[in-house]
């Protein structure tokens, strides 16, 4: 039987109004069943217009039609700064979707809500068992625990954001096609969550360094402001991951690996100043020009500038925290040249790396924490918003 | 005359399925079409739509019925913006809320959690919400099982619950997809009178059902579709869903006398 046997059915095929005969519905030849050769081959003319109850003046086009009556396109994008509005008047939405995920993250688990502290910490304890214990990377840098610590709980804020935004899309599919609402919702209200996880591990953080006789000082206030600024830049990542992984499993497959590179890029688990580029013989001492790249990557910065907040050691170790002083600098490059003994070099020379001049001062890394704030923010908005309409298909 | 509220403008949709079970190359041979820039031979092209045009009106139901493929649920999809047209263009009156057969909004998340969020995200404000929370309970029936997670949900529970949050706000337009086939006879004639409600607002409400009696009881218009093409269309539903059945090998339903 073909479509065009059951056209002529009886019942009221021809409306007033329509604009082309049923001529214009004439079958393309066979049964089209999915992924025949005529699938791309669109008719040429127009169909008729069903149901239109002679509401339409003759002559004129739907879209006309449809134009006057203030109609949109199903699928419009709405002005950027619309948009924004839209998001702001959805931040209930955003903050309660994040919390109500948070509870219920660990739900089946025995521990339960136990796993928001034990995850970080457990972490940390890896990394410390491979690279502090067996590995020795600690060379060059004072109270390597803390320091250690702070670097995986700030890196992990932005690992996680990033790797779980790149599948927020596909993972809330069924409320995407449910219900109208701004997508951007979605990857805004993963930050959140991590955000709120970071909080937590903070906590365990505080905790730690406190333990290992580290000072409570108005430094540590520093790191609210630095908190926002990541946080500003996780939700630029997010964005573009959240319209990167939308379409293809792929971006959520690679996303890890090249994580991990950027965590060794980023100096977590050592010191890229002092450990790398102060020490001659070390692979970045005749690449300054490198090292001074890898300090001005976001992650190096956030992580620096919290570690220079919380932790004594690394304040007063910076180096540009003393003025210069090229013999003293030389000392922390080359103490076997000077016989320094090695309980000598742990007491105090390891901070005579703050004799040497900064790659990348406090200040600049201070104005480069603003900047990839404001530029990822900025730019991962609009990437997203520009492809509103087009998450939930597929 | 009433208002146009979903234009459908000579609309075509072709949507491209992705790894059906054809794809079992190797990963040398997907690294060589990468290399050459081809597509993956698993990708098909589906022309799910043929071009069809329509108006729907505010405080129509439209009944779409049709065989299974013949592009019912790709026509909602398309209405609320979820799959991108070929050729042509929808136009619609505001947004529009797409209930399908599909999992739970949040299944992780409880009922009441569902019903909160579901309603900010729609653009309530919290106090609204606080305010409609019991009846949107009440409505969808779900009783105790509003504190479980939603994937523990019925496939009836579920919908219930879906379609009692979708139409909390007096949705523009309303696209259910067989969303009411898994409820029972007492949500049936909620769900109804919800519809009735919606269309009185100045909604407009799209009904994908295989159940007929339930589009000859909700519906005041219908569309019958097939290969996806319009066959036919109109205000005079008994006589098309009489024709579809015939068609399709069935007998015309027996009606009651009015």
């Amino acid at each position: 039987m073909t479509n065009r046997g059951r056209l002529s059915a009886p019942g009221g095929l021809s409306k007033p109004g329509s604009l082309s005969g049923p001529g214009g519905l004439a079958d393309n030849g066979g049964p089209a069943g999915p992924g025949s050769a005529s699938a791309t081959a669109l008719a040429a003319e127009p169909a008729e217009v069903y149901l239109a109850d002679g509401g339409i003046p003759a002559g004129e086009r739907l879209s006309e039609y449809a134009a006057r009556h203030n109609l949109e396109p199903a699928s419009a994008r709405p002005p950027a700064l619309k948009y924004l509005r839209m998001l702001w008047q959805r931040r209930q939405f955003i903050t309660g979707f994040a919390t109500a995920s948070n509870v219920a993250m660990y739900s089946e688990a025995r521990l339960g809500q136990l796993w928001q502290v034990l995850t970080p910490l457990l972490n940390a304890a890896v990394y410390f068992l491979i690279f502090g214990v067996l590995l020795h990377v600690s060379r060059g840098v004072p109270d390597y625990i803390t320091f250690l610590v702070t670097g995986i709980f700030v890196f992990n804020f932005t690992q996680r954001a990033c790797i779980t935004s790149s599948v927020v899309m596909r993972d809330n599919l069924p409320l995407i096609r449910a219900l109208p609402f701004p997508r951007g919702c979605l990857p805004l209200g993963y930050v959140i969550i991590e955000l709120q996880q970071l909080l937590l591990s903070f906590t365990v953080l505080f905790v730690i360094i406190l333990a290992y006789g580290e000072p409570f000082t108005w430094y540590w206030f520093l790191i609210l402001p630095i908190l926002v600024l990541q946080t500003l830049f996780n939700v630029g990542c997010s964005f573009l991951l959240a319209r990167w992984g939308s379409g293809f499993d792929d971006v959520s497959q690679l996303l890890p690996f090249v994580i991990r590179t950027w965590m060794y890029a980023s100096g977590v688990i050592f010191s890229i100043t002092t450990s790398l580029a102060l020490v001659p013989g070390q692979s970045l001492y005749h690449h300054k020009h490198l090292a001074y790249l890898l300090q001005i990557n976001p992650a190096a910065v956030y992580i620096t500038l919290i570690r220079n907040s919380l932790l004594t050691a690394q304040r007063i170790s910076m180096p540009g925290y003393h003025p210069f002083n090229a013999v003293k600098c030389a000392m922390y490059g080359n103490p076997v040249k000077f016989h320094i003994t090695q309980a000598a070099f742990q007491n105090k020379v390891i901070y005579y790396s703050s004799y040497c001049h900064p790659i990348v001062g406090q200040s600049a890394l201070w104005g480069y924490a603003a900047l990839w704030a404001v530029v990822a923010a900025v730019a991962g908005f609009f990437f997203f918003w520009w492809a509103e309409t087009r998450y939930g298909r597929g | 005359m009433a208002e146009p509220m979903v234009v459908v403008d000579d609309l075509h949709v072709v949507y491209r399925v992705y790894g059906s079970g054809a794809d079992k190359g190797t990963a040398a041979t997907a690294l060589l079409r990468m290399v050459r820039r081809q597509r993956r031979p698993s990708i098909r092209e589906v022309h799910a739509i043929r071009g069809m045009s329509f108006v729907a009106y505010e405080g129509d139901a439209v009944g779409v019925i049709g065989r299974n493929g013949s592009g019912k649920s790709t026509l909602l999809r398309a209405i609320a913006g979820l799959l991108p047209a070929e050729q042509g263009m929808v136009y619609t009156q505001g947004h529009a809320a797409l209930l399908g057969v599909n999992a739970a909004l949040l299944e992780n998340l409880t009922g009441e959690k569902n019903v909160v969020l579901g309603c900010l995200a729609m653009g309530m404000s919290p106090q609204t919400v606080k305010e409609r929370y019991q009846s949107i309970v009440d409505f969808s029936g779900v009783g105790d099982f509003i504190n479980l997670a939603m994937k523990t949900y019925s496939s009836g529970m579920g919908s219930r619950l879906r379609f009692a949050i979708a139409s909390a706000k007096s949705q523009d337009i309303l696209l259910v997809d067989e969303a009411l086939a898994t409820g029972d006879a007492e949500f049936r004639v909620k769900s109804h009178r919800r519809i009735d409600e919606l269309r009185a607002q100045a909604g407009t409400v799209f009904l994908v059902a295989h159940n007929l009696g339930e589009i000859e009881e909700t519906c005041n218009k219908v569309i019958w579709l097939e290969k996806g093409r319009i066959v036919q269309a109109g205000e005079n539903v008994p006589e098309i869903v009489d024709a579809y059945l015939t068609a399709t090998g069935g007998e015309p339903r027996v009606r009651e006398p009015k």
